[in-house]
């Protein structure tokens, strides 16, 4: 891998820029891999580079069924945080926030991870009280917070609109100052070269079209680009989490829902933060390039159309102008739909299946680009190991069945 | 926007519609003398296909009555809709 750094960028410049090598290799399946990853999202790339860097294990080929960065990891809003209420998700969504701190030096790519800190508003009594206990519970758990009254959140966001008459009152927010945004491209391209480097099989256009098994063992996948035999297989896909385990032969406690979200034209400067309110379903930031990206919740009914409903663009654009009434004469420029696997406690499953040797990283709904690392840091113990670490132990798939479930539905700062 | 035929009232528009999940799950008879997994599949599991699915909606914002529809989970095309204690008429 040919190292990024202020030197390389200057010698690339005496050349004009023409000789930089593309990032990864565009590798041919093999026959047989000790490991295959199917989904090269954020996720599943995560997943490879800490296999092959933490657990030496480097014979492994992730398949991606289109290009790297096309799918959820491109469609998000690229929020970051883990102020989560339970403790077995503060343990997950933390640790991921603690290699994202790293995380640009770590895989030499500049994933501009810039922790410019995540509001989360309350606009009701209930809300506040829910977020004091969500904040204590954080500082608990040692993840940082604090409880910010109105005066507060209008120091941070001067122009909100914290009016007492207002549709949405602001009667304060929880403030988590670590948290912030990345470059989600970034965070997929970064994790495919650095996988490349350590020997890692990058395979786009490459579909997964079914399971092979044999006495109840996984033995390999079948794909658009003919079979491919191996020891383990992880599926980490979003939004057709529910077909893959069809393929399998299994079912899964996982509704998918469309997600929709979109950017304004550029501004100056005007949101140094991240502002999310649950309770309307509306999320804001400010991209480097000016732009404001504003996320929603999910539309109602299940589906695969990576396309939403327009009274749910409607619901959460009145939300944003009610909060922000300098927003309102803003163009849109581009608006897209992603499908988001759902599961009943909105917590992912991280876990081993009825399939030996098959395991599932699964179920991320609307919140799994924060958990990008983390989430490849647990399911790469678990693929290399066999057993879910300590931290991915309590999203197991049999938690549906034991009713141990995770749940952060309107307990956290959950945007659902 | 869908477009959606309710059995009593006709075509409206989505926005007067909730969705209520997968039609034709049945509570399991007897719950205490129900398993965990069946009672589990009963309460979490989907079948969440790609492809038809047969669902329940409520005129929320209408007749306020539930019924059934087969939708299309690409194109979100729906291609009948029936009330909840009847048969569609295809099958009929």
């Amino acid at each position: 891998m040919q190292h990024y750094s202020v030197f390389s960028l200057a010698r690339h410049a005496l050349s004009g820029h023409r000789d930089w090598k593309p990032a990864w290799r565009d590798a041919e399946p093999r026959r047989r891999y000790q490991v295959i990853i199917v989904g090269g999202g954020g996720h599943g790339l995560a997943t490879a580079y800490y296999l092959a860097k933490v657990h030496g294990i480097r014979d492994i080929a992730v398949l991606e069924k289109g290009w790297i960065g096309g799918g959820n990891t491109g469609r998000n809003t690229t929020i970051v945080r883990s102020n989560y209420l339970w403790d077995a998700s503060a343990a997950l969504y933390d640790k991921s926030l603690q290699l994202w701190e790293g995380l640009s030096q770590d895989i030499n790519y500049n994933v501009m991870f810039s922790q410019r800190g995540v509001l989360n508003l309350g606009h009701t009594l209930q809300d506040m009280r829910d977020i004091r206990r969500r904040v204590n519970a954080n500082r608990l758990n040692g993840v940082d917070g604090e409880v910010l009254d109105t005066a507060g959140v209008k120091r941070l966001v001067p122009f909100i609109n914290t009016s007492p008459t207002s549709r949405y009152p602001v009667m304060g927010a929880s403030w988590q100052p670590r948290a912030g945004i990345a470059r989600h491209d970034a965070v997929a391209w970064g994790f495919a070269r650095a996988a490349d480097a350590l020997g890692v099989d990058i395979i786009e256009n490459c579909e997964v079209t079914g399971v092979r098994q044999e006495n109840g063992a996984v033995t390999g996948v079948d794909t658009n680009r003919g079979p491919i035999d191996a020891d383990r297989v992880g599926v980490v896909v979003a939004g057709h989490a529910g077909v893959l385990a069809d393929m399998a032969g299994f079912r899964l406690p996982i509704e998918s829902h469309p997600l929709q979200a979109l950017v304004s034209e550029p501004l100056k400067p005007v949101l140094d933060t991240v502002v999310m309110s649950n309770a309307v379903h509306v999320y804001v930031s400010q991209s480097d390039k000016g732009e404001l990206v504003i996320g929603a919740g999910i539309d109602g009914y299940t589906g695969y159309g990576q396309r939403g409903s327009f009274q749910t663009m409607e619901h959460f654009l009145s939300a944003l102008i009610e909060l922000y009434p300098i927003f309102s004469r803003l163009r849109m420029l581009r608006h897209w739909g992603g499908i988001v696997d759902t599961s009943p406690d909105a917590s992912p499953i991280i876990s081993k299946t009825p399939v030996d040797g098959l395991f599932f990283n699964v179920g991320w709904g609307t919140g799994g680009f924060k958990a990008t690392p983390g989430s490849g840091w647990v399911f790469a113990h678990t693929l290399a190991t066999g057993e879910p670490h300590p931290i991915n132990a309590p999203f197991s798939l049999e938690r549906f069945h034991t009713g141990a479930l995770v749940d952060e539905h309107g307990a956290a700062a959950v945007a659902h | 926007m869908l477009w959606i035929h309710c059995p009593w009232c006709g075509p409206r528009d989505e926005s007067e519609f909730s969705f209520g999940g997968e039609a034709d799950i049945v509570r399991p008879p007897a719950p205490a003398q129900t398993d965990d997994a069946t009672w589990g599949d009963y309460l979490f599991y989907r079948t969440n296909p790609k492809g038809w699915h047969r669902e329940q909606w409520l005129h929320t914002h209408g007749c306020r009555r539930w019924f059934k529809a087969e939708r299309h989970t690409v194109s979100y095309d729906i291609r009948q809709t029936w009330p909840m204690d009847a048969e569609p008429e295809e099958n009929r």
